[in-house]
């Protein structure tokens, strides 16, 4: 059973802020990244993408480019196989469309040459004959009937008739009965919501080298969040087998979820079977915005009933969500997450996933929950201006608990919530004083969390270092935390373990670094490694000393005799250990895999000030704290940067990020000119306060931190320009035309 | 793709002047590369000024400074003389892009860019700064005023080079200003923008007054109304209003993802006025 893996003990490491082991590597431009891959006779491979955004393809012509000089190979989609099941086959589409080009950026053809300029004229070469299609780049546009369809065929059973064949799957969550809830209220709120689609906008650009050799075994280095994944999608678009295409991911310039998947690899190893030759592929700017994965963008209802004293007697939400041209369950997580903070007798969400000629959605820190719980927090909000009360108290009087149902199903165990709220209630930012035309907005945030299938091993050298190997790109400090609790368990210095990550030789499956899942799941494994490794150790000295290995226990980084009847020795290091292993049964290591259960759910609170402009509508961010549960936090310094992180990313989210399409159904700006993540001027520096509930699923209480951080800036920042200007936006982003013309009603 | 490093203007101007191709002028560079990089243009030509002698200097002149068309924009805001004299040309100059790109941009090259939104241009227009330029027919002088002609385009002939800028001397009680709107803090290109010049006569009102508008019409737009709006004042609100409607009503904006028509004319009058009025407390004035 997951839920007992902790048991209460004092740290001596765990907890510390101990030196990065990538930060030298990475500040001196020492750190190979996707891009500095390269090999011997590498080729250049560029890719032709759509200008249109719904075109059938009707005929494409490669033959001048093919016969350019330089050129080694050209392909389409034709040159990739038929793939019976829906999801290689959409994850392949995307990578190069077959029948349709489906986004304004949509691969369509590539080429592998001698060199950049070379690629770049062979593009030029390409003949593509279009048949321009009608398009439809909005949800709630798409959603209607009679709407352009972006893919015929691909409506599950459970969506009712009536609806654009857009719309692909619904789903429902809740309990009791919401109208008798709303009868007991006595005020509704019932709003309608809009968020636009927003990049992760990871610094990195994806980049893939590949090479095929000629008897069908292949390398492919690329900037990934799972090589063990790209492995899989690979070999099923090549028909390889999984044992012939090695994976490596290489260090890596921001993920957020946005590298969980596959863009340009299966098109680089394509390029390089068919050229014989080693091929690169590194995007541009423009590539990452049009042709990666954004978030969906939702248009959503909210209707939330509340009693004068702040009770909420019943909720329901209608979530339409648009992961773009392909089928995506985004949505059932926004409609799983909307609730969740809340102990609610009445309660339903209901899902759609309606297909637009967008590019398909990838995973963005908490998939679906920002959007659903943004339009949830600000309704909580407009109820409290309603009522005049307490933002905070009215979220205590309903937060979820222990023992709580969720709204979306599972009774709830040991999660942190009202402790968050607490710490939030008792800040001193809380109670601080505001100017005149400054606002101060909360929101609660909720994610999941995951965790998974994991291998790792654990190495112990013969000069008493310990050496890790284990599954899953860094991008949040993972190395640095895994080695901490390595140390802990084996009682010996930080310093002494380096924990490296790698390729898909190495290991058995260790899923996508995704779901805040690694420093819980592969965290987990670790310790139960070297727990196998002590076990060893132990039977180790057991046969030195000559007595049975059951009298033998781990101390302080050292077998020691168990109790006085087991005999009389010195405390044996795992240096000594290490040192005469040869001796005594040749190398040591510890391994573990397991598929982890138990990931703890994780709750934040934001507060933030801001003052509105009200001339120009621009909103300044005054201050700002997170706090938020992490079980246990490894090593503060990182955990406090995913909480300012996904603060950041939120902000620039609710205030000026979005993905804006022309009527021509273009995308207008893809780059980071006009897609406006913040920058440093922008921010006022983000607080942190981490709460420490631990998680019942690991042995030393951790639970993800990476993804909870983004949910609740949206609802807090709308919340905030709400008490700031007077006016409740219910559209993001709340960029400066959008305030002011709201303020001018 | 040929590459000339010009070592005299003259040399620049007629090499310019010869090519049938498609030619572009390097000086820091900011623009240029960008539209390299983005494939917007392929020229055949590119004529480096920056070794052109001289080109990278400051010199005072006649009571003013004549800035030199590749001085970078990081130098220019460093220069003691030029920031007391014309503190809003300079801040304006200070604005493009991030401080990398300050270490490269310069005034001349965001004039001859043709963006109507350049942060330089119009503080050098309320300036009534004056540019020089090489020729195929030899050297004249231009206002920079006349200088911008739509998006992207300017009125320099074929083989033309700005080779440096002057600005002028002003009186002792004037000041000037620049404000830009952006959705952040920088590292952005103006969505509205105005730069106000003022001078003030022996009793504290304004004798003088140019106000210029950036990116809510083609080009950089001098608001003469607005400027005569301000004379005989020393900023009251209802002269303040004044101003601010003279300059709504000459915005002739495009509706883009940087910004609606009606927000750019909004704002343009509110940046006109909040520019004036720093304006007017540089040159001294107290209300």
């Amino acid at each position: 059973m997951s839920l007992d893996e902790y048991t209460r003990r004092e740290f001596k490491q765990v907890g510390t802020r101990v030196r990065r082991p990538d930060g030298v590597d990475k500040v001196t431009g020492r750190a190979l990244y996707g891009a500095d891959a390269t090999a011997p006779g590498m080729l250049v491979g560029r890719i032709l993408r759509s200008p249109h955004p719904h075109a059938r393809i009707v005929a494409i012509d490669t033959s001048a480019a093919g016969a350019l000089k330089g050129v080694k190979a050209v392909i389409t989609g034709a040159d990739l196989p038929v793939q019976e099941d829906n999801f290689i086959r959409d994850v392949q589409d995307n990578c190069m469309a077959r029948d349709k080009a489906l986004y304004d950026g949509h691969a369509v053809a590539a080429v592998a040459a001698v060199d950049a300029a070379t690629a770049k004229a062979a593009l030029k070469l390409i003949k593509v004959t279009y048949e321009i299609l009608p398009h439809v780049t909005d949800v709630d546009i798409a959603v209607k009937p009679g709407a352009p369809v972006v893919l015929a065929g691909r409506t599950l059973e459970n969506v009712p008739a009536g609806m654009s064949e857009n719309v692909t799957s619904h789903c429902e969550f809740g309990h009791g009965d919401p109208e008798a809830g709303f009868a007991r209220a006595d005020h509704i709120v019932e709003r309608s919501f809009r968020t636009a689609a927003t990049h992760q906008g990871y610094i990195e650009p994806h980049a893939a080298l590949a090479s095929v050799t000629s008897d069908g075994k292949a390398e492919l280095w690329c900037c990934t969040q799972g090589q063990f994944f790209v492995r899989t999608l690979c070999a099923a678009i090549m028909e390889m087998e999984a044992s012939q295409l090695r994976v490596t991911a290489s260090e890596i310039g921001g993920g957020f979820g946005g590298k969980t998947t596959v863009f340009i690899e299966p098109v680089a190893l394509a390029l390089s079977r068919k050229a014989g030759r080693p091929v690169k592929i590194v995007m541009t700017r423009d590539e990452v915005f049009r042709a990666t994965g954004p978030t969906v963008h939702t248009s959503m209802d909210i209707r939330i009933g509340m009693t004068k004293d702040g009770t909420i007697t019943a909720a329901d939400a209608h979530l339409r969500y648009s992961g773009g041209a392909f089928p995506c369950g985004t949505v059932d997580m926004g409609a799983q997450a909307a609730f969740a903070a809340y102990d609610l007798e009445h309660v339903r969400t209901y899902g759609w996933n309606v297909l637009t000629n967008r590019p398909k959605e990838a995973a963005y820190r908490a998939p679906g929950a920002p959007q659903a719980i943004y339009a949830v927090e600000s309704v909580i909000d407009e109820l409290c201006q309603h009522f005049g009360l307490d933002p905070i108290e009215v979220r205590l009087k309903n937060a979820a608990r222990k023992g709580t149902k969720s709204s979306y199903g599972p009774t709830f165990s040991d999660i942190g919530l009202v402790a968050t709220l607490e710490a939030a209630k008792q800040h001193p930012h809380y109670c601080a004083p505001l100017a005149p035309g400054q606002g101060r907005g909360i929101s609660c945030g909720f994610w999941f969390n995951f965790g998974g299938n994991t291998c790792v091993s654990l190495n112990v050298n013969t000069d008493g270092t310990v050496g890790i190997t284990e599954g899953n790109p860094d991008i949040g400090g993972s190395r640095a935390s895994i080695s901490l609790m390595a140390a802990e368990e084996l009682g010996i210095p930080y310093d002494r373990v380096r924990t490296i990550v790698a390729d898909t030789s190495a290991l058995g499956y260790n899923d996508v670094t995704d779901g805040s899942r690694v420093t819980f799941a592969v965290g987990l494994a670790t310790i139960k490694a070297a727990r196998d490794a002590v076990k060893k150790m132990c039977a180790r000295a057991a046969k030195i000393w000559g007595i049975d290995e059951e009298a033998v226990e781990w101390k302080d980084g050292a077998a020691v005799p168990a109790g006085p009847n087991a005999g009389k020795f010195p405390p044996m290091a795992l240096a000594e250990i290490a040192a005469v292993s040869f001796e005594t049964g040749g190398p040591i290591a510890g391994h573990h895999e397991v598929n982890v259960d138990g990931a703890g759910v994780s709750f934040g609170v934001h507060i933030v000030d801001v003052e509105v402009d009200r001339e120009t509508g621009a909103t300044k961010v005054l201050r700002y704290t997170v706090f938020q549960d992490a079980g246990k936090a490894v090593h503060p310094s990182y955990v406090e940067g995913q909480m300012q992180g996904g603060a950041v990313q939120g902000i620039g989210w609710a205030l000026n990020e979005e993905y804006i399409y022309g009527a021509d159904g273009r995308l207008q700006n893809p780059g980071f000119l006009d897609y406006r993540v913040p920058v440093a001027s922008d921010l006022p520096a983000i607080d942190t306060v981490i709460l420490e509930i631990p998680n019942p699923g690991h042995p030393y209480g951790v639970r993800g931190v990476g993804e909870t951080g983004i949910v609740p800036p949206l609802a807090a920042l709308s919340n905030a320009v709400s008490r700031s200007a007077g006016i409740r936006l219910a559209e993001l982003p709340m960029s400066p035309p959008r305030v002011l013309a709201a303020l001018d009603g | 793709m040929r590459y000339l490093a010009a070592r005299s203007a003259r040399e620049a101007a007629e090499a310019l002047s010869a090519e049938t191709g498609v030619t572009r002028i390097l000086a820091g560079g900011t623009d240029v590369l960008v539209q390299l990089k983005s494939g917007i243009v392929e020229p055949d030509l590119i004529v480096d000024i920056k070794r052109i002698p001289g080109i990278a200097e400051i010199v005072p002149e006649a009571g003013g400074f004549r800035i030199g068309a590749a001085v970078p924009n990081a130098v220019l805001g460093e220069h003691a003389g030029v920031v007391a004299l014309w503190p809003g040309v300079v801040e304006g100059a200070n604005l493009i892009g991030s401080t990398q790109v300050q270490g490269r941009c310069t005034m001349a090259g965001n004039l001859c860019n043709g963006s109507p939104a350049g942060d330089a241009v119009p503080g050098l227009v309320a300036a009534n700064a004056i540019a020089r330029l090489e020729g195929p027919t030899g050297t004249r002088e231009c206002p920079v005023a006349e200088i911008p002609a739509g998006p992207g385009r300017t009125t320099l002939k074929k083989g033309e080079v700005i080779t440096s800028i002057l600005l002028p001397a002003r009186p002792e009680r004037a000041g000037d200003a620049y404000l830009r709107f952006i959705p952040r803090t920088e590292m952005d290109i103006a969505v509205a923008s105005a730069a106000v010049s003022l001078e003030l006569g022996t009793d504290g009102t304004v004798a003088a007054a140019r106000v210029v508008l950036g990116a809510v019409a083609p080009t950089v737009v001098v608001v003469e109304s607005a400027g005569a709006a301000l004379i005989g004042s020393r900023l009251d609100d209802a002269v303040l209003a004044r101003l601010a409607a003279a300059c709504e009503a000459a915005c002739n904006p495009i509706d883009d993802k940087r910004g609606t028509v009606a927000f750019r004319t909004r704002t343009a009058g509110v940046l006109a006025r909040r520019a004036a009025l720093i304006a007017y407390a540089r040159a001294g004035g107290s209300k």
